[in-house]
This record gives C-alpha cells, structure tokens and sequence, in this order.
C-alpha cells in the first residue's frame, strides 16, 4: 500500500507535536507502571503452578479432596489471569455486561451436568 | 475502506470495535470449553471406584509446558506494554519469544506426549477373573489399606498383531512399574518422575480381558476426554501462533509505521485470546496430569 495515500499518518504518527502526543505520554507512564504488576504475576503463577504439583502429592485423605484444593488453587490462578493480564480489574461497562450472560449460562450449564444425578423415583 | 473505530472508542459502548469482538467471541469459548469440562466432570464423578486412572502422565513435562505457557502470557502482555510505551524493538524480541513459547509448547505434546500414549498399552481385566492376576494388581493388599482397587494391567505390548489378530489367544506385555510390584507401598501412589515399563513380562489371555488397547482416545473415557481437551486446547494454541506470527512480520511493522495504536490494539485483543488459552490450561493440568 502506498502510505502517501493515507490522510491519517500525520495524526497518528509516533512523532509529532499533535495534542494526541500528550495524551500518549500519559499512556506509556502509566503502562510503565504496570510492568513490575506483569512480572510479579507472572513469577506468582510460576510459584503456584509449584505449589499446585507440590499439593498433588500430599494425601488429603480423599481424591474428593485433592481435587477440590487443586481447583481452588487454579481458580486464584485464573483470577490473578483475567484480573492483570486482560485487564478485567479495570474494564468498561460493556465488557463486564457481557461477561455477566457468559458466567449466567456456564453456571447453568454445570448445573445440567449436576441434573442428571436427579432422580426423583428411586431416591 | 477505513476500519471504523479501530483506536478511537465507539460512543455507545466506550470501546474500540475489536475489544468488544474479542470479548464476544472469548464469551463463547467459555461455552465451547465448559461444555467440554462438564463432560469431563460427568465421565469423571459417574466412573466405578479406582476405574479412572491416574499418574499415567508425565508430570514434569506438563509442569514444563505449564511453565512455558504462563511465561509466554508474561511475554505477549509486555510485547503489548512496548507497543503502547513506542518501543519497536522491545516489540519485536517479546512477540518472537512469545510464538517460541508456543511452538515449543506445540512441539513437546505432538512430538513428545502424544506419541508416548499411543506406544502404550493396557488391558481392563474382566470383574471375575482379577483374582487370577493378583501377582500384578495387588488388590488384597489395596483392600487392606482401603484404597480402591486395579482392574488394568499396562506397560508394552511386544506382540502388537494380537490386537487385530482373532487367532491370537494372548497379550505380551512388559509391564509397568505398578503392574511389575503391585504390593510395594511406594506404588500406592502415582510418582513425579516417570518410570518407563520394567523388564518383567506378563502373559494375560484375550478371554480374561474385557476390553485392551493402546492409550488411544478410544481407550477409556479417559484418554478420550485428555484427547479432546488438550487438542482443541492444542488447536488454539496453533491459531494464537499464526495469528502472533502474522502480527510479527513485515505486515505489524508497516501497520506500526502507519498507525502504531492500531497494532497495539491487534496486539491487544490476541493477547486477551492468548491469557485466555493460559487460564484454560491452568485447569487442564491438575485435572489430567496431577489428580
């Protein structure tokens, strides 16, 4: 593509002394800020993933209960995930509206699975 | 045609068009894979006592590729912080380790693991006749510490064609440390470490096994949930890389020339796809490696 032919490349440029410059400085300051939350996110996930196989082997006297403290341990995981890495701890409106129907429907979905156990004749 | 609200937010939602789509579209992932976990769930809590296996995978390696992943959502979110701070070159390194993590990720499952399964082999022994292979169960001494019993015998199968063969009236197999010294109470357990197969040979008659195959996802409900899961988890693996690698080429440096927000918002919504595959995996690997 030939970039002469495109009106918007003076506004957008990375150099420049358009107002929008202002306004990306104050973006990269606070990006820079959140780089130390990255990496320790990270270095915790690493240490959990740790501690989840440390657990494993730990006799919790049943499977039941194994399985259960291994789910709450992903479950953090899974937080500190969606909170830090997709932003979900700072997020418009709309996205935790959506959000909303998909924990609604999943929740109900599990629920199915729980359904079938249900029997009403024989119990 | 200009892409409309491809930096800018759109009024009624207060977001760039993508970031809404990216979220959309993640939304029906949660459905794709909960569906798939509440089927796990089902087969798992519905299978007779000591019927689903456990430690038949290599934990290190998981616990390794578990690691990879997590490292390479580190790497793609400070590819993005790059992108947003104008550091192309930051860019560029992070985005390459990021597809590496991921193509190495890709490499040990279908090179590695996978091919391991297949090579292995197991037999579910009828209900009546598991006394008759006691020497490889151990399952008096199972009772007497209350653990559920064993009803399979595994390790290598040396004579591959009774598995086709109708004349064949037996299975070879190099058994599996499990099978080779059932009653040893450090066997109990599944290890860290993996322990390839033992020398010591079994003979188990066709008519005594009710039903044996290699590890394959027709094997048990098992290995035909492990199967499902971590391909399609495996599937969106490959499509993170593509879409990274794409991003990676000369095609993200001239969009960064043109508009440099532009890509940091590509980059963005792929990352958001890419953490959210990492969060799959975190309950992936202790449901089918560790429990």
């Amino acid at each position: 593509m030939n970039e002469t032919d495109e009106p918007s490349i003076a506004e957008t440029a990375p150099v420049g002394t358009s107002p929008e410059d202002a306004h990306d400085e104050n973006v990269a300051h606070n990006v820079s800020k959140h780089i130390r939350a990255y990496l320790m996110v990270g270095g915790t996930l690493i240490t959990f993933t740790a501690i989840t196989v440390f657990l494993s082997y730990v006799n919790f006297g049943t499977m039941k209960a194994n399985v259960a403290v291994a789910m709450v341990v992903a479950t953090f995981k899974a937080g500190l995930v969606a909170a830090i890495f997709m932003h979900l701890s700072n997020e418009k409106r709309m996205i935790y509206r959506i959000l909303m129907f998909t924990a609604f429907f999943v929740l109900g979905l599990f629920f199915l699975t729980y359904l079938a156990w249900y029997d009403p004749v024989t119990r | 045609m200009e892409i409309p609200y491809t930096v800018t937010a759109r009024p009624d939602t207060g977001l760039w068009n993508a970031k809404v789509g990216i979220w959309l579209f993640l939304a029906s992932e949660v459905m794709l894979f909960g569906g798939l976990f509440s089927a796990y769930v089902f087969l798992r809590l519905d299978a007779d006592p000591g019927v689903w296996p456990h430690g038949l995978l290599n934990v290190p390696v998981g616990t390794m590729n578990t690691a990879i992943l997590i490292a390479s959502s580190v790497t793609v979110v400070m590819a993005w912080a790059s992108l947003k701070m104008r550091k192309f070159r930051a860019y560029w390194w992070y985005m390459l380790v990021t597809i590496l993590c991921g193509v190495i990720f890709l490499a040990v499952k279908l090179v590695y693991e996978w091919p391991q399964k297949f090579e292995h082999f197991g037999a579910f022994i009828k209900k009546d006749k598991l006394e008759k292979y006691e020497q490889y169960l151990g399952n008096h001494h199972l009772a007497e510490k209350g653990l559920p019993p064993r009803t399979e015998i595994s390790g290598h199968l040396h004579n591959h064609d009774a598995l086709h063969d109708e004349n064949a009236k037996e299975y070879e197999i190099a058994l599996d440390p499990v099978n080779a010294d059932p009653t040893n109470p450090n066997m109990d357990r599944p290890h860290f470490l993996y322990v390839p197969p033992t020398e010591k040979m079994a003979t188990i008659e066709k008519e005594d096994v009710e039903y044996a195959n290699m590890f394959l996802p027709k094997h048990s409900a098992y290995f035909a949930s492990y199967f499902t899961i971590t391909g399609l988890h495996g599937a969106h693996v490959l499509g993170g890389v593509i879409v990274f690698t794409y991003l990676w080429l000369p095609v993200g440096t001239k969009l960064y020339k043109r508009n440099p927000e532009h890509l940091a918002n590509r980059v963005e919504v792929a990352g958001l796809f890419w953490h959210f595959v990492d969060l799959v995996w975190i309950f992936v690997f202790p449901l089918f490696y560790l429990l």
